[in-house]
């Protein structure tokens, strides 16, 4: 077992997207998530997660002490070797009420933490069956919800396929066989995500050094195996980490975020990459006892 | 009795589930005394103390947005662990496909409170100086310190915080707004029971009552 991390890290995360869906909003038909006050563009956290869940899955297979527990179906049912010790209790079998439900739950827990990536990182819910509800682990990795720089116009591209489903619809069609889709596109955004890691989470979790430089290297690299019809062509564009030299933190992480400002060169035409874009960091104005780190 | 504290905090979503619309989250309209203490608890807490909410600040105008998300509706059974830790080749996992459900959250957008408070310390404990515990919890809260990033009702909604010395801000809000009757707390003592007590906006001020008052019912 690695230890824990000794520090409180926040960090900014900015990624765009060319001609692609970042995160559909299945309110609105799957259109981009909007935040309707503004115009713009939302990523929900969860979806940053399952990005990452997914990375880790890819990059370090699926074993111990990187089990992924909330898959996608990627790959298929892999039954695998697991080389952990068993420590379980005996269960008799007998239909008799166990004792010691809170040992066990406490048992499950660290065994959970030790083994999932996923688990020691963000946390999960175990319902316990009995009428305990103990088996909460939350994670030391928060990361809020990403937002657009600037407002986004979504737009909806009417597609064609040359085939049709059934054979009802050839008929229909009297042999043209063809079919209407849509697919909706932002044309450019560059999002900024924040988050959070919490060293006394991650003391209760066993989030080590090793699983903070996986994290990283996931936000690095998760949409370089992300690729898929709807996305187009997503980057990560940047990643500015706070490192503060103690657990606790030195500086309120409001203060922290609005050292790292985006902005757009030119006001006048939309923006449509992201050297249109300036991200100043504000080195000097940095807390005493926190330093940056740029990792992208 | 103790000397009371003072902590601003402000988001930019918020989401403080009505216990009756937990499927489809709908948030009250304001931060529960519940989600204020844990927010306290999470810049500074002991064993020793227990944080009382005395009052809610509600600075700005109560504004919602809607949000759909894919969720999980399964939980990680405790069996299949036990299983897996025990044969150590059983899989322990969950197919987001197969466990899939879309949940919309009404979610408070914009919002900025002052929690007011105090602790009292528990009974029967020698780490007693409240002195020391109020001085821990305001130098913390000077320097942006905390054990782990507060949070408004969800960990995805983080909370900014900071320490009231002064004055507390004048609330956007006007007049005497009844929002009914609202989740004080979980009485952990007591088989995990929710209170409920009736929240009364005065001016943007809400009068919490004790927890083991009068006004409050499980």
């Amino acid at each position: 077992m690695n230890t824990p991390i000794q520090n409180r890290y926040e960090f900014v995360y900015f990624f765009d997207i060319e001609n692609g869906n970042p995160n559909g909003d299945p309110d609105a038909g799957n259109m981009p998530r909007i935040d309707p006050e503004t115009s713009h563009g939302l990523v929900s956290d969860v979806c940053l997660k399952r990005k990452i869940r997914n990375f880790v899955e890819i990059s370090k297979g699926i074993q111990s002490p990187y089990e992924i527990y909330i898959r996608e179906k990627a790959i298929l049912n892999l039954t695998h070797e697991r080389a952990h010790q068993a420590v379980g209790t005996e269960d008799k079998g007998d239909g008799k009420k166990r004792k010691n439900l809170g040992a066990d739950v406490e048992k499950a827990r660290a065994w959970m933490c030790a083994n999932f990536f996923d688990v020691r990182t963000f946390g999960a819910v175990m319902s316990t069956g009995g009428k305990l509800n103990c088996g909460q682990v939350r994670g030391p990795v928060q990361i809020n919800f990403a937002r657009s720089i600037d407002s986004i116009v979504p737009l909806e591209v009417s597609i064609t396929r040359m085939a049709v489903a059934t054979e009802k619809e050839a008929e229909h069609q009297s042999g043209d066989n063809r079919t209407m889709g849509r697919k909706h596109i932002v044309p450019y955004a560059l999002y900024r995500a924040e988050g959070y890691i919490s060293a006394h989470l991650a003391a209760q979790t066993g989030f080590s050094e090793d699983d903070l430089n996986l994290l990283w290297e996931s936000l690095e690299n998760m949409f370089e195996h992300d690729h898929s019809a709807a996305r187009g062509k997503m980057c990560a564009r940047r990643l500015i980490v706070f490192k503060h030299d103690s657990m606790l933190g030195n500086a309120p992480a409001h203060k922290l975020f609005d050292l790292v400002k985006a902005e757009p060169k030119d006001d006048s035409k939309p923006a449509r990459a992201i050297s249109d874009y300036d991200i100043f960091v504000n080195q000097d104005g940095l807390p005493a006892g926190v330093t940056l780190e740029e990792k992208i | 009795m103790s000397y009371g504290i003072k902590l601003k905090v402000w988001g930019r979503y918020a989401c403080f589930s009505r216990p009756e619309m937990k499927v489809e989250r709908v948030s009250y309209d304001v931060i529960t005394p519940s989600a204020a203490r844990g927010i306290l608890e999470s810049v500074y807490w002991k064993p020793s103390i227990t944080w009382v909410i005395d009052r809610i600040h509600v600075l700005r105008p109560i504004r919602f947005d809607n949000i759909r998300r894919n969720e999980l509706s399964a939980k990680l059974p405790l069996t299949a662990i036990r299983k897996a830790i025990k044969d150590a080749y059983s899989p322990v996992e969950i197919f987001i496909e197969d466990a899939r459900q879309q949940r919309a959250a009404m979610v408070l957008r914009d919002v900025a409170y002052v929690i007011e408070a105090h602790f009292e310390i528990k009974q029967g404990n020698e780490d007693n100086s409240s002195a020391k515990h109020k001085d821990m919890f305001e130098r913390r809260a000077r320097k942006g310190q905390c054990f782990h990033q507060p949070y408004l009702g969800c960990r995805e909604f983080p909370a900014h915080f900071e320490l009231i010395e002064g004055d507390i801000p004048r609330s956007e809000l006007e007049d005497e707004k009844d929002l009914g009757w609202m989740l004080h707390d979980i009485d952990f003592a007591n088989n995990m029971e929710a209170k409920f007590f009736r929240a009364i906006m005065r001016d943007g001020i809400i009068e919490v009552p004790l927890f083991n008052g009068e006004e409050v019912r499980g």
